[in-house]
């Protein structure tokens, strides 16, 4: 965390993407499977909100289905008025680290999808986001040589290199160590504030959340439906031990109905 | 809705594949090869003869010979080069340079030795199943993570105990997948085995009906009972595969 | 130690051959020839100028037949693993058509083809072709999802998505395909030539043993197939260590 005099950040008031009442159902062999219930939910420009939930109840599920990767049973998606109808390189997915493509360098992962652009446009492009992720050196390395963490931020780069409005992350942090984590979840937020993006993040981590997001959008076990919207009012840089922290981060332990004791 | 493809596709293309060969015989009016009805006359004939029922029991009988033994010898020896590093390094050249002399180039050597018999293709299968049995074991056993092995020695097993309790079942599948690859090519050797060396079975069928008054019909038909069969070998090789006890090494697809 | 272990692999050889030199000259009944016999049996035909021309023979109808079932197999191999229906119609038929041997299609294959070169090259085409299709299928099956959606989100067309997703991502698992269909391509081939044609290592089998008992020459010819399968699997291990190498797969 970048040690600067707190900025609140400016409450935005344009909504970017507009989820209305969507369910998903998945039907296999004959088995349906009520994934997500009554999903509804206005997400701003410029913010960062968390999908909170426990591993499988859907909430990757509702990330893909805005994302366009999936089409809801019922309900619409809407991204400034405008149906979501598959995926776009103006809405960029984050994977986990697996998501990076083994068969290109560093370089070649982030220039990915800049293939409309002239090379100079291309290389400066890159230039800057190796610059941004921290993977300076690296240019011309292969997935395989670089850790979990250099994975992470290649995706991440790559993603950005497109310039997309939205980030859409899954978890991005999962397969990583928890002192990479931390480590990761400042340079996403230093990228976010340099950059501004609307970001949607998904975790099952309730810490991960709390320091992390304007709004936490807590989810319940599947089907999933929205529990709860807690509004992180603190501004960034984040104190881990500031009472106002502490408390809505409890509050979010009670709402999943957990006891904040091991 | 989706299970329903599954059957209704591909008997559409085979449909459409019949249509085909049935026109394209009626069209150019070829008198050698056979349409597909001739192929089915073809087939009832040899019923009658009393052949088809003979010729797939030699068949059988050589295929299984030389594959049960493939198996009794390759297994333990794959087991053996795979644990033991040395006569692993020292043999594998050999192996090396024997697996890509195809089975049948053994032929005259065969005949010499067993004359000609039920031996030669016997021995031609077993060679042809042997290598493939003995490296897919040996890898089998090279591939058991350490930590298997290490936590059997933890809980104080002795080497027997360690193989039969940790070793083997680890194995069991990959082993699975390399006898049902062998027993593929054991048919294959077989078919290949009987158009020289001997006077039944499937492989004969071909070569004899078309030398023998070039009777394509039942050439094919010989062909089509080739490929049901070996393709029934297979599907049950598959069902051990779903046996509990080695089911777990098995993706589920 | 290190001297050990380069030796190591020449044991069971010299051991092999030494056993065989040793049953030969003990057993004089057992007509078949010792390994000097081989080896001078090699030399005649290097004079004769055989051992080259029927190298090259084998290795033309390989060529052809595996260039020709690379080019027709893999993509429509790729084409049926990408699109279900396809697959779904066309695999049980495959799967019918595996097992049977390469060599069950001679009489065919002479039907239509005459006996020649044709008909080799036929049946080393329908023996490499079915692995291969087989192969791609699996290949194009097992791309890693995030993968496919990561080229669609970038907004790759159909056209982009197959060049710069779908190769790349299939290449590791085409090349050993490449390699074992070769392997089953050479183990053709002389059984095709056992029987079909006039040249060539296997029919150097056939007609050593029919012209004359020559064992030196049939063991001779068994000797250089094993040695020509084996370069050539080599060669195809050295291209798949390259690409591996370069894109560092393996450990993602």
């Amino acid at each position: 965390m970048v040690n600067a005099a707190p900025v609140m950040t400016e409450k935005a008031t344009e909504v970017k993407v507009s989820v209305r009442n969507l369910d998903m159902v998945f039907r296999t062999d004959g088995k349906s499977v009520s994934v997500l219930e009554n999903i509804t939910l206005d997400i701003r420009e410029g913010e960062f909100v968390c999908l909170l939930g426990p591993s499988g109840c859907g909430k990757s599920t509702l990330l893909n289905i805005i994302a366009g990767f999936l089409q809801p049973t019922n309900g619409e998606v809407a991204i400034q008025g405008e149906p979501v109808k598959g995926p776009d390189p103006r809405r960029v997915f984050v994977f986990q680290e697996r998501g990076v493509f083994p068969w290109l360098t560093v370089e070649g992962n982030i220039g990915f999808g800049l293939f409309k652009l002239s090379q100079e446009e291309r290389a400066s492009r890159i230039a800057h986001y190796v610059q941004l992720v921290g993977l300076q050196g690296f240019e011309h390395a292969y997935p395989s040589e670089l850790s979990g963490g250099m994975k992470q931020r290649l995706e991440v780069a790559r993603a950005l290199a497109v310039n997309p409005d939205i980030l859409y992350l899954d978890e991005p942090f999962g397969a990583l160590d928890s002192i990479t984590r931390l480590i990761m979840r400042g340079e996403l937020l230093r990228i976010w504030e340099a950059e501004r993006k609307t970001i949607l993040f998904v975790t099952h981590d309730i810490e991960e959340s709390v320091q992390l997001a304007d709004r936490v959008v807590v989810m319940s076990t599947r089907p999933a439906s929205i529990r709860r919207i807690v509004e992180i009012d603190i501004p960034h840089p984040r104190d881990l031990s500031s009472p106002r922290y502490i408390e809505l981060r409890d509050s979010i332990f009670e709402e999943i109905g957990l006891a904040h004791k091991v | 809705m989706k299970d329903r493809e599954a059957i209704i596709l591909p008997v559409l293309s085979a449909v459409v594949i019949l249509a085909v060969w049935h026109f394209g015989v009626v069209l150019t009016h070829t008198k050698i090869f056979p349409s597909p009805l001739d192929v089915v006359r073809g087939l009832n004939e040899l019923v009658h003869r009393g052949l088809l029922l003979s010729y797939m029991r030699d068949s059988l009988y050589r295929a299984g010979i030389g594959y049960i033994l493939a198996t009794i010898l390759g297994v333990p020896i794959g087991i053996f080069l795979g644990w033991y590093k040395l006569p692993a390094m020292s043999a594998n050249p050999l192996i090396q340079m024997m697996r890509p002399i195809s089975p049948l180039a053994w032929m005259p050597l065969a005949v010499i030795w067993f004359g000609v018999s039920d031996l030669a293709p016997i021995f031609l299968i077993f060679l042809g199943a042997f290598f493939p049995i003995v490296v897919s074991t040996m890898n089998s056993v090279r591939n058991v993570p350490p930590m298997f092995l290490q936590a059997g020695r933890n809980f104080g097993l002795n080497s027997v105990a360690l193989f039969r309790r940790v070793i083997f079942p680890a194995i069991l599948p990959q082993v699975l997948g390399g006898l049902r690859i062998a027993l593929g090519i054991a048919w294959l050797v077989l078919v290949a085995a009987e158009m020289i060396a001997v006077n039944s079975g499937l492989g004969y069928l071909i070569i004899d009906s078309r030398n023998a008054g070039k009777r394509y019909d039942l050439v094919v038909a010989g062909m089509l009972l080739i490929g049901v069969i070996g393709l029934c070998l297979d599907i049950l090789v598959r069902r051990t595969e779903r046996l509990k006890a080695v089911r777990w090494g098995f993706r589920a697809d | 130690m290190k001297i050990l272990r380069r030796i190591l692999p020449f044991t069971s050889i010299a051991l092999f051959i030494a056993i065989w030199q040793l049953v030969v000259v003990w057993n004089h009944a057992i007509l078949i020839p010792g390994p000097w016999a081989v080896v001078k049996g090699i030399i005649e035909l290097a004079q004769k100028g055989l051992l080259l021309k029927y190298v090259v023979a084998s290795l033309f109808r390989v060529t052809w037949g595996y260039l020709l079932a690379v080019s027709t197999a893999i993509p429509l191999g790729l084409f049926l693993g990408w699109y279900r229906r396809g697959e779904k119609a066309l695999n049980p038929i495959i799967q019918v058509f595996r097992p049977i041997s390469p060599l069950a299609w001679i009489p065919i294959s002479i039907l239509w083809f005459g006996v020649g070169d044709l008909a080799a090259i036929y049946l080393i085409f329908l023996a490499s072709f079915l692995p291969l299709i087989v192969t791609s299928m699996n290949a194009v099956r097992n791309i890693a999802p995030v993968h496919l959606n990561a080229g669609r989100n970038f907004g790759l067309s159909q056209g982009q998505l197959v060049l710069r997703v779908i190769y790349p991502a299939v290449m590791p698992q085409l090349i050993v395909g490449l390699r074992i269909a070769l392997g089953v391509a050479w183990l053709v081939v002389v059984a095709a030539e056992m029987i079909a044609v006039n040249s060539g290592l296997g029919f150097l089998i056939v007609d050593s043993r029919n012209a004359g008992n020559r064992y030196d020459l049939v063991i001779a010819g068994m000797v250089l197939i094993g040695l020509t399968g084996l370069l050539l699997d080599i060669g195809m291990r050295r291209l798949e260590k390259l690409k591996a190498l370069r894109w560092g797969y393996g450990s993602v």
